[in-house]
């Protein structure tokens, strides 16, 4: 019991962990219609930031002080993200309106492609770490219960806090702001949104910034736990059966989804892993994913999709 | 001037709707047919072939696959490349566990095992369409990497979990040197563009069209989906087993499951829309965009870096590398979205009116 627990309790954190990412694909998708694929590039791109800044400000203004020299990162990250939302919007997406879907689902390969190869010209193409003094040891809990108590990972409960934080601040930002607010009607319809005098061009650029900064909290979680490299753009292909499962317009769908994901992710490697040779988990994802398409094609809390001839 | 067709009037159906009504169309690819096979092996070395024509040609037949599935039946998808590994893998199967297997026969027995695959992994399109679909494709691609990964049985027990296989021999003839392969993947481009084209014009075509253009006016109108779209995932998956069972046997000689990857998947959808959706030529098009460009770009770039007296190492040389390439494929879908097979449409209109337009 106490060993199903704390599978269970470690499939809901790291299910926190891709809805961070699954987040970035909604809000972009919701805006805009495009299915960001780039989103994994960005989480890297965020990352080697934050990694590298971190590394080169003390040298640059002599501190010493770790607290310092990850804030001064953080901000200049969150900088480059910006930028590096407002040229996609720029250069690529606002030639691309009203194309269809599977025209942008390329150009986002496209721009990926671009994110990585700028990142690591200018990054470099090591492993780095990012330390922002998260606690690495594990903890017990509810010795009292269960005998010998569920073993848990700090840094990964913290880290599914700062998710949690993340998600809440996101959807009083969607619901009370008027930029909020905005982003929701361009959600809806981009031509009566406009028609009331919504920027578009400037909501896109919000949104993208928006991601951007979901792929750089994403970045510095996952980079703390694995080491800035390469294979974290890869984090998104784990996070796109989270988004179908809870739908790829629902924010709520995107959390719930990544639990539901992370604890079937994580059961059956644990329990069924074991009789067909491991490493079962990247599919098993995508299958439960699949499998509950068919019962509910427009996921967990998407949509109705409504035909008309 | 030269291609118009004034004057050239029909007088039965079967003339008006052959394949290439035109008959400048007609001889234009007789000589390309026949350059191909005579022209290309007196012109060009062996480094090209093994470089650009037989992964061109391979991968031209996959994306023709491809292209049948997402162009004409509009069912988006990202596991092109488990389809080839099935079919590669099957196809080496057939090798190695039947005793005198025909490497022919084993590279087809290869294409209708990676169909009945593309079956079954072809049923969520009967829920889900567009974008939902393009992820729940993504579940074969993860499926097969993985069992090809574990599951010994499909490798033979081998123990690096790469296999390999002998060279090719045709009813005596041995193919083992570049312009022998050359020759060997062209013969099956060739019948199986023909196959597609009259697929593609006939009721099979016709109805995988009409389910890409609106599903459910097509339903209307009396064309079941299910056996439209199973169809279309049947034999886009048979195309692109026998295009993985080729790259595995006569690009490769021996692979491993990487060979196949994610990677795979994308850059033969980039093939499809670059190249143009929904029409043949644009598969060529495409899999020549994508195959060269690489090359181009890697023999490119120390020279014109040496050029401003810049000493360019290897690892940045792939990085300006894939940031050209993305930035190409962004480009070019900004300015011509329906692909390069557009651009040649055009050309021909133009070339219709030329030199006289009025």
């Amino acid at each position: 019991m106490a060993f199903f627990l704390e599978t269970l309790l470690g499939g809901l954190m790291s299910g926190m962990l891709y809805s961070l990412v699954a987040l970035g694909f909604v809000l972009i998708f919701k805006a805009s219609g495009v299915f960001n694929f780039a989103q994994g590039a960005m989480v890297l791109f965020a990352a080697l930031a934050m990694a590298r800044f971190s590394e080169w400000i003390p040298g640059w203004l002599g501190t010493e002080n770790l607290f310092i020299a990850n804030l001064l990162a953080f901000v200049v990250a969150v900088v480059v993200m910006f930028v590096v939302a407002w040229l996609i919007e720029r250069l690529a997406l606002r030639h691309l309106v009203n194309q269809e879907g599977a025209t942008l689902l390329m150009a986002t390969l496209g721009i990926a492609y671009v994110l990585d190869g700028i990142g690591q010209t200018i990054f470099g193409s090591d492993i780095y770490k990012i330390d922002v003094g998260m606690p690495k040891e594990p903890v017990m809990m509810l010795e009292s219960v269960f005998e010998g108590g569920i073993l848990i990972n700090k840094e990964d409960f913290i880290a599914a806090l700062i998710a949690a934080l993340l998600v809440v601040s996101l959807t009083v930002f969607f619901q009370k702001t008027s930029t909020g607010r905005a982003l929701r009607a361009v959600a809806d319809d981009h031509q009566a949104a406009q028609s009331i005098g919504i920027p578009l061009g400037r909501i896109w650029v919000i949104v993208w910034c928006v991601a951007g900064i979901t792929a750089l909290v994403a970045g510095i979680i996952w980079g703390s736990k694995l080491g800035v490299q390469f294979s974290l753009s890869t984090v998104a292909l784990r996070a796109l059966p989270v988004v179908i499962l809870g739908g790829l317009t629902s924010v709520p769908g995107a959390i719930i989804g990544g639990l539901i994901i992370g604890v079937g992710e994580k059961l059956s490697e644990v329990y069924l892993g074991p009789y067909v040779g491991g490493g079962i988990e990247i599919w098993f994802a995508y299958m439960l994913a699949l499998v509950f398409l068919l019962f509910r094609p427009q996921g967990l809390f998407g949509e109705k999709i409504i035909d008309r001839v | 001037m030269f291609y118009r067709e004034n004057g050239q009037f029909k007088t039965t159906y079967k003339a008006d709707q052959q394949a290439f009504a035109i008959p400048q169309d007609r001889w234009a690819i007789v000589a390309l047919v026949a350059f191909a096979f005579i022209g290309i092996p007196l012109l060009v070395d062996e480094y090209m072939f093994r470089a650009i024509m037989v992964p061109f040609l391979i991968l031209s037949l996959a994306a023709l696959g491809v292209n049948i599935l997402v162009g004409y039946c509009g069912q988006i998808t990202l596991g092109a490349g488990a389809s080839m590994a099935v079919g590669a893998y099957a196809a080496y199967n057939f090798m190695v566990r039947v005793d005198g297997m025909p490497a022919l026969a084993a590279i087809l027995l290869g294409g209708v095992i990676a169909a009945a695959a593309g079956i079954v992994f072809g049923i969520p399109s009967l829920r889900v369409r567009g974008l939902y679909l393009a992820v729940a494709t993504l579940a074969s691609q993860f499926f097969w990497d993985w069992a090809f990964l574990r599951i010994k049985w499909f490798t033979n027990d081998s123990s690096s979990g790469s296999v390999s296989v002998p060279d090719i021999n045709l009813l005596g003839w041995t193919i083992n040197s570049p312009t022998d392969k050359y020759l060997f993947c062209l013969g099956f481009l060739v019948v199986f563009t023909v196959m597609a084209k009259n697929l593609l014009r006939g009721n099979m075509g016709r109805q995988w069209m009409a389910i890409r253009d609106m599903d459910v006016a097509a339903t209307v109108i009396g064309i079941r989906p299910m056996y439209a779209k199973l169809t279309a995932f049947a034999v886009s998956s048979f195309y692109l087993g026998v295009a993985g069972a080729l790259w595995g046997f006569v690009n490769l000689g021996s692979w491993e499951p990487a060979a196949f990857s994610i990677d795979r998947s994308f850059q033969l959808l980039f093939m499809v829309i670059i190249g143009g959706m929904g029409a043949i030529s644009g598969s060529f098009f495409g899999a020549a965009f994508i195959v060269i460009l690489p090359i181009f770009l890697n023999q490119m770039l120390p020279l014109i870096g040496g050029l401003f007296g810049l000493e360019v190492s290897i690892a940045l040389v792939s990085h300006v590398e894939i940031i050209i390439f993305g930035s190409l494929i962004v480009f070019f879908l900004i300015v011509e979205p329906h692909g390069i097979a557009r651009l040649w449409a055009t050309g021909r209109e133009k070339l219709r009116l030329w030199p006289f337009p009025h």
